[in-house]
């Protein structure tokens, strides 16, 4: 069965304070989704921490609580490691991807974890063929202050669109 | 009034006869990747005929009243397990007014009930009760000589072996053992030795090609070293590692096993051929390809196609099915449903999770043979007709050669036969 998520936050936040850590993601994730769609999956990595965790998610794994992930990387080993396979070992047709990410919703701040929520789409176009949807998902995401800069320690994509189009080349 | 067909009925065939198979023996003819009456052809008498289809894992349905959906060829199914602990396999079309019911991936269920009208089946497909059947105040109703068990759900033939689940349409089949023949037997085993099977996960997608493009890849170690970069870059898969491709005594199933070196392979003369070939690439964290040694087997991977609808791949500790289902003859589904052993300790299903970032739909060598299966299809569908070619190695040569097409070439040999081609 398909069953909605709930997250829900555990303290009300003050608001003027969501405000800032909503803007501050929002920032984040408009460099994040710029950086993906205009193919510069080497400079991907370096949104994580050092132990930061990637997870690409089909919804019904998760409403089953199966474990599998379309894509996975623990720590940035793996991230760079994906990055590198994208950009010079994989062999796919050129294409442009597009995200359109939701506003952000702050879920919890523990005064050091940010935990946010947003939906995305990513729309996909290849040579010759009409734009497609390749992706309709939710960031579930926790995020660190280092230096002046948010870094994901935790991003999971939980996709809606279990039948993929042939395949995921960028991460979401 | 009876409705009680089989699913093996036969139907009227349309006129082939402007469709010619070449005479040279490697030339294969592209119509067979893009005609929709060879492809209802293939519905019936290989996907409906004498074949055992993959249709689940028992682990996908451990409990009584567990179900999935599932398919036999492009045909919707249902995959139940009963109270009493049997498995079955029938049509997930209400044999009514012929709605497609089970509209959920997998769940648990005392009864099937069709939302249209109500008409309720039990865990073996077979009808239970319809509503109204004496009509109201004694007026309507179904015919009296209405019988519930005229009205079942068409079921298949199912055989397990080692927790894999196969279905048939037909009552004349041969065991699964006696199917698979005992060399592709001894492979089917070194991935299902019979341990308890623990599901991990399932992916789909949809592949703009023929669905026989994939048996065909999986019968083709001449693309291995040369389209995935990454494996060759990584010491996974390289030409001039031990090496063999098998197929049973009928050409329809094939193996496909390899032993990777220990280490990393340093620089070869085989690997000059290869263009895209990184010579100093290490992976930053090997764990995704480290082999935790499991398995008393001399290969580190098996790949295996069973005729026609399976690709059992075991590499290094990635354990996967894929199960093909045809939607049409430009287009198929593809399902890849990834599991572990139940005695596995964390650790172990950890890294095997770990290391399924190599397939899937978004896997480092998944995405290359999806991409270019379409590719492949792009070319036939958009371009002018001109049959393929499989031209390399000899029919004669031993299991030990591997640049060669041998095995796609067996394939097309037993499909003509069963199709009449």
């Amino acid at each position: 069965m398909l069953t909605a998520p709930t997250l829900t936050a555990k303290t009300p936040l003050d608001p003027a304070l969501r405000r800032d850590l909503a803007f501050a993601v929002q920032e984040f994730n408009a460099d994040y989704a710029e950086t993906l769609d205009r193919g510069d999956i080497e400079a991907w990595p370096a949104f994580f921490t050092e132990d930061g965790i990637y997870r690409l998610i089909a919804r019904d794994n998760a409403d089953s609580s199966l474990p599998l992930s379309l894509m996975s990387c623990e720590g940035m080993g793996m991230l760079k490691d994906r990055a590198y396979a994208i950009a010079h070992t994989e062999m796919f047709a050129p294409r442009y991807v597009m995200h359109h990410i939701t506003p952000v919703r702050i879920t919890d701040f523990d005064g050091e974890i940010i935990s946010a929520q947003a939906n995305y789409i990513i729309l996909e176009t290849l040579v010759d063929e009409p734009t497609r949807l390749l992706q309709s998902g939710k960031y579930r995401d926790k995020f660190v202050m280092q230096g002046d800069r948010l870094l994901l320690k935790e991003r999971h994509c939980i996709y809606d669109t279990v039948l993929v189009p042939t395949c995921v080349v960028y991460p979401p | 009034m009876t409705n009680d067909c089989r699913l093996t009925e036969t139907h009227a065939q349309a006129d082939i006869s402007d469709l010619v198979w070449p005479t040279d023996p490697a030339e294969i003819p592209d119509w067979i990747y893009t005609d929709q009456r060879i492809y209802e052809i293939e519905q019936e008498r290989i996907f409906r005929g004498k074949t055992w289809n993959y249709v689940a894992l028992e682990c996908e349905l451990p409990n009584p009243g567990d179900y999935i959906r599932s398919y036999i060829g492009a045909t919707p199914i249902i995959v139940a397990r009963d109270q009493q602990g049997a498995v079955h396999a029938f049509e997930n079309r209400c044999a009514h007014r012929g709605a497609e019911f089970c509209k959920t991936y997998r769940g648990n269920t005392k009864q099937f009930i069709c939302p249209y009208h109500q008409w309720t089946y039990d865990l073996s497909g077979a009808l239970v009760s319809v509503p109204f059947r004496r009509g109201v105040k004694g007026v309507g109703g179904m015919p009296a000589d209405f019988k519930l068990d005229e009205h079942n759900l068409r079921g298949l033939n199912v055989t397990t072996r080692h927790g894999v689940v196969f279905a048939s349409a037909r009552d004349d089949m041969e065991s699964f053992e006696d199917y698979l023949g005992p060399e592709m037997l001894d492979q089917f085993d070194t991935v299902f030795d019979g341990r308890q099977l623990k599901l991990l996960g399932v992916h789909r997608n949809v592949m703009p090609g023929n669905w026989k493009l994939y048996q065909e890849n999986l019968k083709d170690p001449y693309h291995a070293t040369l389209l995935h970069t990454y494996l060759t870059t990584f010491g996974l898969f390289v030409a001039g590692n031990k090496t063999m491709i098998l197929t049973d005594s009928k050409g329809r199933h094939s193996t496909l096993c390899n032993a990777r070196p220990q280490g990393r392979p340093e620089n070869d003369q085989t690997k000059s051929e290869i263009r895209s070939f990184h010579a100093a690439m290490q992976l930053a964290d090997p764990r995704v390809i480290q082999l935790i040694p499991e398995k008393d087997s001399p290969w580190t991977s098996n790949a295996i196609t069973i005729w026609p609808n399976l690709v059992l791949l075991r590499q290094t500790n990635i354990l996967g099915a894929r199960h093909i289902v045809p939607m049409g003859p430009n287009q198929f589904m593809l399902i890849w449903t990834t599991f572990g052993f139940a005695d596995d300790d964390a650790a172990m299903e950890q890294h095997r999770l770990r290391q399924n970032n190599i397939f899937g739909p978004g896997g480092f060598i998944g995405i290359d043979d999806n991409e270019a299966i379409k590719f492949v299809q792009d070319g036939m569908v958009h371009s002018v007709p001109r049959h393929g070619v499989a031209p390399l190695g000899k029919d004669a040569e031993g299991p030990e050669v591997v640049i060669t097409d041998r095995a796609i070439r067996s394939m097309y040999r037993h499909y003509r036969d069963e199709m009449g081609l």
